[in-house]
Formats: C-alpha cells, sequence, structure tokens
C-alpha cells in the first residue's frame, strides 16, 4: 500500500497537538498536591540541562569547540548576560575556536 | 490590562527573536534531512508549520522514507514528544487561572523546548500574551529555514551551520543558569543531570533507547527523587 506523505503529516501533527494541549486545557485551577508540585517545579531545569549535555558535544564539527561553547555560555549566564547575549556569543565561540583547530 | 497585554507581546516578540533565528538554522538542517527522505519543499514547510518540534519531525521523516505504518509513525511521535506533556503540565501551573481556551490552544499548539524555556523563566504568572508573542515571531523562522534547507540543500558553509547549531543550547543555559545562581539545589540538580544524562548517552548498554525516551526517563526520575527530597516552600514557585 502506498502512503500518503500528508496523511503522515497530519497524524504526526495531531498526536503531536494532543500531548501539547490536553494538559494545558485539562490541568485546572492550581495542583495542591506538594510532591506534583515540586515535581513540576524540577522538570524544566532537569529537561533542559538532560537535553542540552552533552548532546551539544555532537552539534558542533569538533567536539572542543562545543566545549568552549558550554563553558562561556554558562559563565556568561551566571554573571547576568541576557538569552540573546549567551546565544549568539555561544555562536561566536564555536566560529572561532573551529577557525584555529580545523 | 490591555496595555500590560501588548507590553507582554511586544517582550514575547524581543525574546522571541534569538529563538527564531536559532530555529532558522536548526530547522534548515531539518530541511536537509526531509529532502533525504523524499519530502517537496512545500510537503517540508507544511510539516514544520503544523508540527513545530525537532526531534518529532526527524523521527517522523526517517519514518516516512522508510514507508513505515501510520500507526508505527504515530506510537513513535508520542514517544518523540512525550517531554512536551511534562511541560505543559508545568506550564498549567504558570497561566494564570483565567486564560481564555483560545489562547491556551494557541500556546498548547507550539510548545517547543525553547517557548518553554523562555515562558517558564518569566517571574510570578505567565501573561499569555508574552508566549504568543514569542510563538509570532519564532513560527516562521522555523518553516522558513525548513523551506530553504530542501531548496538550499548543503549550499551554506560547514563552519556556518556548524556555529549556529549551538545557538538553541545557548538559549537553554541562559534559562537554567540564573536561577541556579539563587538556588544550590537547581545547582545541584543541574549537575547531577548533566552526569546522569552523559552517562546514560555514552554507556553503549543504553543504545537501545532512543533519545527521547532517554530525555523523559531522566527528566521523570530525576524530578521525582528531587521533588522527594526537597519539597518545594509554598511560594517558591514565584521565582521558576
Amino acid at each position: 500500500m502506498k502512503h500518503n506523505v500528508y496523511i503522515y503529516i497530519l497524524i504526526m501533527a495531531a498526536v503531536t497537538f494532543l500531548i501539547r494541549v490536553l494538559p494545558l486545557t485539562l490541568i485546572k485551577g492550581e495542583i495542591k498536591n506538594k510532591f506534583i508540585k515540586s515535581f513540576l517545579y524540577y522538570v524544566p531545569y532537569v529537561t533542559l540541562a538532560v537535553m542540552t549535555f552533552p548532546a551539544i558535544l555532537d552539534a558542533t564539527q569538533s567536539v572542543y569547540s562545543a566545549l568552549a561553547a558550554l563553558v562561556v555560555g554558562i559563565l556568561l549566564a551566571w554573571f547576568g548576560a541576557s538569552l540573546f547575549q549567551v546565544s549568539v556569543l555561544s555562536c561566536l565561540v564555536v566560529f572561532i575556536v573551529e577557525l584555529f583547530i580545523i | 490590562m490591555k496595555e500590560n497585554n501588548r507590553k507582554c507581546f511586544k517582550m514575547g516578540l524581543r525574546d522571541g527573536l534569538p529563538i527564531s533565528l536559532g530555529y532558522f538554522a536548526v530547522s534548515f538542517t531539518l530541511g536537509i534531512a526531509a529532502q533525504g527522505a523524499g519530502l517537496t519543499a512545500i510537503q517540508a514547510t507544511f510539516a514544520s508549520l503544523m508540527i513545530n518540534a525537532s526531534a518529532g519531525e526527524f523521527v517522523g521523516f526517517t519514518l516516512i522514507a522508510s514507508s513505515a505504518g501510520y500507526l508505527e509513525i504515530a506510537i513513535m511521535e508520542l514517544i518523540a514528544n512525550a517531554r512536551y506533556l511534562l511541560m505543559s503540565c508545568a506550564l498549567s501551573q504558570k497561566l494564570p487561572a483565567n486564560t481564555p481556551l483560545i489562547q491556551k490552544l494557541i500556546i498548547g499548539f507550539d510548545v517547543t523546548d525553547e517557548i518553554f524555556g523562555i515562558s517558564i523563566a518569566v517571574s510570578g504568572k505567565l501573561n499569555p500574551f508574552y508566549t504568543i508573542g514569542a510563538i509570532v515571531v519564532s513560527m516562521p523562522g522555523w518553516a522558513s529555514g525548513t523551506f530553504l534547507g530542501v531548496i538550499l540543500g548543503n549550499a551554506l558553509p560547514a563552519r556556518i551551520v556548524s556555529a549556529l547549531s549551538v545557538g538553541l543550547f545557548g538559549m537553554f543555559i541562559a534559562v537554567i543558569i540564573p536561577p541556579a545562581k539563587k538556588q544550590k539545589i537547581i545547582a545541584g540538580i543541574i549537575v547531577v543531570s548533566f552526569l546522569l544524562s552523559y552517562i546514560i548517552n555514552t554507556l553503549k548498554i543504553f543504545d537501545f533507547i532512543s533519545s527521547g525516551v532517554k530525555i523523559i526517563l531522566l527528566t521523570v526520575v530525576i524530578s521525582a527523587v528531587a521533588a522527594i527530597l526537597f519539597p518545594v516552600k509554598e511560594d517558591s514557585d514565584n521565582e521558576a
């Protein structure tokens, strides 16, 4: 059987939409349970952290340029640089480091 | 109130701009993958407009290339994007209780790692217009990057692609580090997350788990243990 690409895409879109929208629309009001509250409080930090590392090391042409960007990014964020600054300067670090080693 | 909404919308546009640029770079590479899977530029752009998920789309394109069954692709999409379920649960607590359904649907349509990251970083309750502003400016970046990726293929120099591809990670770092400076527990949790994530992704015995599932498992386990060991005090969600 030949599958239709647009049906594939619509199935993917429907599943993804439901995953994102159901919690937003079904959870009414504030969750009182202390465990769930604490759990949801920590979720963003954990999930962003595990998505960043070690994935960042594979994102560039060299592990070293990525590692440099990671360290510089953490330092910049620690000392109060904005989202945009951290993001752009991390890219710049990779570009400069790779000029030297590749 | 109206005035405040407009202000938040503008802030969302401003914070969404670097996301849009990062998206452009990432979705450019996604477009190259889509082309490899045999999709046309129109099909790939349509997918990006409807789905807005890098891992989810990538996995989907791979399965389309192997003409997988419809059910198979639905299940894989569920696994690849399950982390958004957790993010939407967290966002449901961040939005004001009286947020209209239509605004929830718009936000829900585009809960991405980055949109979630900047939305959850807002202090206090989240004004929906902030997130909507970020969505308005970042979605075109994602879609147009995909489109050009299919059309231009590998024309962009490797150096540029390489540099741009850390942009999104830089954004994640900028979201998680400032709270870590204020709260030692969060700093500790980030260190533990980095370590465990490194171990799970490096050891060969965990190779059978897909990267999307690894993210879910790590998120659930680490957050649950943290919630048991360090329950959040009543008003600290204002700093989230």
